[in-house]
């Protein structure tokens, strides 16, 4: 089936097959290997992606549902070299470890900011709560998130 | 080694610019030309004999490429290793052949049978569904009771029941200890069983190039090296021929410290296909076919004076290993066995294991891998004779502590604790917990009908693994430095950082050793072709153990660079002093060389001291003379919810001795993750497998990883007792708060419910266990 999608601001058509997972679409037909696999089932959210602004788990979604719409991947948040502030609190505060499932985190993370730009620590725990993380117990990670709302709001 | 200004800083790691960024690459990121993808079909009982198979279909299914099942390579690939099965240390052990695709019979729910190489993922999965397998379903063990009862199934038809193997262990006079006891405390204990459950699953990709006869194999594993001579024995390769890679690698927590079948199988495939193979592991066979950590079940009794001195510990346990072995499961329960003694004085202690075939996948080495059992079976047991003989557990902890006078202390189990101050650290929990108001605001709670309970874990460990003699395949490391002609610095190591940040604090060591900017050093791990032999990242070591390697292959350097730096400025080795990155004579800092300056001299080769070798690279094998200790105190203070049974965390307060610290920021992560895991199995996790051995636990559905919003603030410090067992005095920290959280979050659960008279609870401390007991009493 012919889709056409905007990834990262770039508008590009596609023929793909009718059951492909849009995580495999990214991945192996665009390139984007960035947005990673974790469970297949929607859980563990390390494949999470923006799609037409919602933060959704790309893994349990087929490519063809995607005709038409605009895409985010991790690959697309930092702009002209220089890093989101979000990335950037990754990066300041150890949000991270082995980074498997950094990229689904900080774009949970990035929807969380664009609905509540001064969460608690309380939301922004409830917030990432469809996200999974085997390495970090999520502490540094919540500092990541405070670290970019603090930056994003000032 | 003193602190200087890059040691001990809060660096922020190196790692991470590539990882934040969707730049990183793990195994699935790895594409090659024409590369096929394997799918491999597992069976769906737990123990079946397989009367045939029918892979036709499968095979004539355009875009499959290749159908191999057992019979195809029975003779071509080797067993599934075990580095762990000398008889004298494991009387009456069973080995049995572990094989990569199984052939006549399969054994657990999960075990390979057919790999099917396609152009497509999808096409791949597809075949699966097209292969018959006939199949006679035979009774499952589900247990190790159930593996011992009479006329139960025999898993490995070579012999006549489903022993595996015995350990034991003895130190001082149990039996005067027992008859000298004004009580002896008991309780049957069950550690249940966990799965690893890293975030990115196993993978692999094999690529075979026939004009070099050399295989490539990229997987993601915590021990490229060893995978290597495995695999070149599996597959009946020169090891110098075969090159192993582990790329960026998304977690492992023991279990990618391993042999597995689908590793010697894709090389196979590459060769004999001559094509490139990958395949990726799902996370439904990732719990089914990973190995699995803890399981054991055992009854402690400990002989106890009434003023709450502890004489003596037995502990008779049996462990269920699953069918087959991987690794190193034999060894995994002997590590409990090392550490029965926990912090405390006892040394009259014995410790008798049976273990057990069942029809499950093998256990081995898990976060913590058999320490974890030891410390939660002491640290518990503490509190069962606090209860008994009602007294604080504090004060039960206190009066047996080893003090820190005592080290090296020699325990009764025959290992020597290196370095520790366990009082310190208790008191510094103490403090931060505030404990005195903690008890006054339970006691207050509990008149309203509210359920607060305060839990502590006083913790010692071993890591640091270890000296070779310890170890089953090797307890050393390896590492080279080298200076390019330019001054920029290549660190060779060879352990396998998958998440510990070792390209930070490796660098954070250079850069002050050799006096270069951190960012002219690059850390290289992974690769069999460019690093020399190492044993890898494991049991918290590659700090303490290849860490040490690297400094004294740096000191090799830093000897040679000096010596050349004398030279040039006409002056003597012993006058040299590095100020501000540049070698000079001291007191004249102005006529200082760069590193990169006598780099150069060092590669052009004609102004050299008489009798120096040109170049600038020195490796260096460290052999660690001991295991290093770490310590602590963890304090968790939960309220149980009496309507719902249901656990909140509200505080959790963790004081560690890893000895010194190189960065405190990695330090603090490593700690974090390790309290959350130890959590999970203390609340959440646990693997069950059904009667029929079906693994009813296996997703993210039903197999409960903790969540962002399981845990408050964790509230950390530090004490420092420097490690004497390397030059830089650290210990490790990457099983230390897995170890230490699981007693604490018991302990703290368990007094909550003392009011219900409760004494003992298995884990996991799922909300419908602990309401049921309220509403029970």
């Amino acid at each position: 089936m012919k889709i056409e999608v905007t990834v990262n601001g770039e508008h590009q058509s596609y023929d793909v097959e009718p059951r492909m997972l849009l995580v495999h679409f990214l991945r192996d037909v665009v390139g984007l290997t960035g947005t990673h696999v974790g469970c297949e089932t929607s859980l563990c959210g390390a494949c999470s992606v923006m799609l037409n602004g919602d933060a959704v788990k790309s893994c349990t979604i087929l490519a063809v549902q995607a005709d038409g719409a605009e895409i985010t991947t991790i690959e697309g948040l930092a702009q002209n070299g220089e890093l989101h502030p979000i990335q950037e609190g990754f990066w300041e505060c150890h949000g991270l470890q082995c980074g498997f499932c950094t990229p689904g985190m900080i774009i949970a993370a990035h929807q969380l900011l664009e609905r509540n730009p001064k969460p608690s620590e309380a939301d922004i725990r409830r917030g990432i709560e469809g996200n999974l993380c085997r390495c970090t117990g999520y502490q540094h990670i919540v500092d990541a998130v405070q670290y970019a709302s603090k930056k994003m709001t000032t | 080694m003193p602190i200087s200004k890059s040691v001990g800083a809060r660096i922020k790691r190196r790692e991470d610019p590539r990882m934040i960024q969707g730049l990183a690459h793990y195994v699935d990121d790895i594409q090659l030309p024409n590369l096929l993808h394997v799918a491999i079909l597992r069976s769906p009982y737990a123990h079946a004999r397989i009367n045939g198979i029918n892979t036709d279909a499968a095979q004539n299914l355009s875009g499959v490429k290749s159908v191999v099942t057992g019979d195809d390579v029975k003779d071509v690939i080797g067993g599934i290793p075990c580095a762990a099965t000398d008889p004298e240390g494991f009387p009456g052990i069973k080995v049995p052949h572990h094989p990569v695709l199984a052939t006549g019979k399969v054994r657990f729910v999960g075990e390979p049978i057919v790999a099917v190489a396609a152009t497509d993922a999808y096409i791949a999965q597809d075949a699966l569904d097209l292969i018959e397998v006939d199949y006679e379903p035979l009774d499952a063990i589900n247990s190790a009771d159930a593996a011992f009862a009479d006329g139960a199934p025999i898993i490995h038809e070579d012999w006549d029941d489903n022993m595996a193997f015995t350990w034991s262990i003895a130190g001082g006079d149990v039996d005067a200890a027992f008859a000298e006891a004004d009580q002896v405390v008991s309780q049957r204990i069950d550690h249940q069983r966990l799965v690893p459950n890293p975030m990115e699953t196993r993978g692999v990709v094999a690529q075979y190039l026939p004009g070099k006869d050399q295989l490539n194999l990229w997987s993601s594993t915590q021990i490229p090296h060893l995978l290597r001579t495995q695999i070149s024995v599996m597959l009946g390769m020169a090891e110098n021929h075969v090159r192993v890679i582990a790329p960026e690698v998304g977690g492992g927590f023991g279990c990618k410290l391993n042999v597995y079948a689908e590793e010697a199988l894709l090389g196979h495939m590459a060769k004999y296909l001559v094509q490139p193979v990958k395949w990726i592991e799902g996370r439904r066979e990732n719990f089914l076919h990973t190995i699995h950590g803890r399981d054991q079940t055992g009854d402690v009794e400990l002989a106890v004076k009434n003023d709450g001195t502890i004489l003596g510990l037995k502990y008779t346990v049996s462990a269920d290993v699953g069918a087959y072995y991987q690794l190193l499961t034999p060894a995994i329960p002997t590590l409990t066995g090392l550490m029965l003694c926990g912090s405390y004085t006892f040394k009259n202690v014995q410790m008798n294991l049976t273990a057990a075939f069942t029809n499950k996948m093998a256990t081995d080495a898990y976060r913590g891998a058999g320490r974890p059992e030891a410390t939660y079976l002491i640290e518990r047991m503490i509190d069962v004779v606090a209860h008994d003989l009602d007294l604080d557990p504090l004060e039960v902890r206190r009066k047996n502590f080893i003090g820190k006078d005592a080290f090296p202390y020699e325990t009764g189990t025959a290992v020597a604790y290196d370095s520790g101050d366990y009082t310190a650290a208790l008191d510094k929990a103490l403090k931060m917990a505030d404990y005195e108001a903690l008890r006054e605001q339970q006691a207050k709670l509990r008149e309203e009908g509210r359920y607060l309970g305060i839990g502590f874990s006083t913790y010692v460990e071993i890591c640091g693994m270890g000296p070779s003699a310890a170890m089953p395949a090797g307890g050393w490391e390896s590492s080279t430095v080298r200076v390019d002609p330019t001054g920029k610095v290549t660190v060779l190591t060879g352990v396998s950082p998958h998440g510990q940040g070792q390209e930070t604090t490796f660098a954070q060591l250079i850069a002050d050793g050799l006096g270069v900017d951190i960012d002219d050093i690059r850390i290289i791990h992974g690769d069999t072709d460019t690093v020399q032999y190492g044993i890898g990242t494991f049991g918290s070591r590659a700090t303490a153990v290849g860490g040490t390697a690297m400094v004294h292959a740096m000191g090799k350097v830093k000897d040679k660079v000096i010596n050349i730096a004398a030279h040039l400025l006409e002056s003597n080795p012993q006058d040299i002093v590095v100020e501000d990155n540049k070698y000079c004579v001291q007191g004249a800092p102005e006529s200082g060389l760069t590193l990169g300056e006598i780099a150069m001299v060092a590669h052009v080769g004609v102004q050299l001291p008489e009798g120096t070798e040109p170049g600038l690279a020195e490796s260096h094998f460290f052999e660690p003379p001991n295991f290093t200790y770490p310590f602590g105190t963890h304090i968790a203070v939960v309220e149980v919810d009496a309507d719902t049974g249901e656990v909140e965390i509200q505080r959790y307060i963790a004081v560690d001795d890893c000895g010194n610290i190189i960065n405190p920021l990695i330090v603090e992560g490593q700690v974090h993750g390790g309290i959350a895991q130890g959590v999970g199995q203390a609340l959440y996790e646990e693997a069950i497998y059904d009667e029929s051995g079906q693994m009813i636990t296996g997703s993210f559905m039903d197999y409960a990883l903790p969540k962002a919003h399981n845990f408050p603030r964790f509230e950390l410090a530090n004490t420092v007792t420097p490690s004497p067992v390397n030059p830089m005095g650290v210990k490790g920290v990457g099983e230390a708060g897995t170890i230490g959280s699981t007693p604490a979050i018991a302990n703290a659960v368990i007094d909550a419910l003392k009011p219900f008279g409760v004494r003992h609870i298995d884990l996991p401390l799922r909300p419908e266990k602990l309401w049921k007991l309220m509403q029970e009493t």
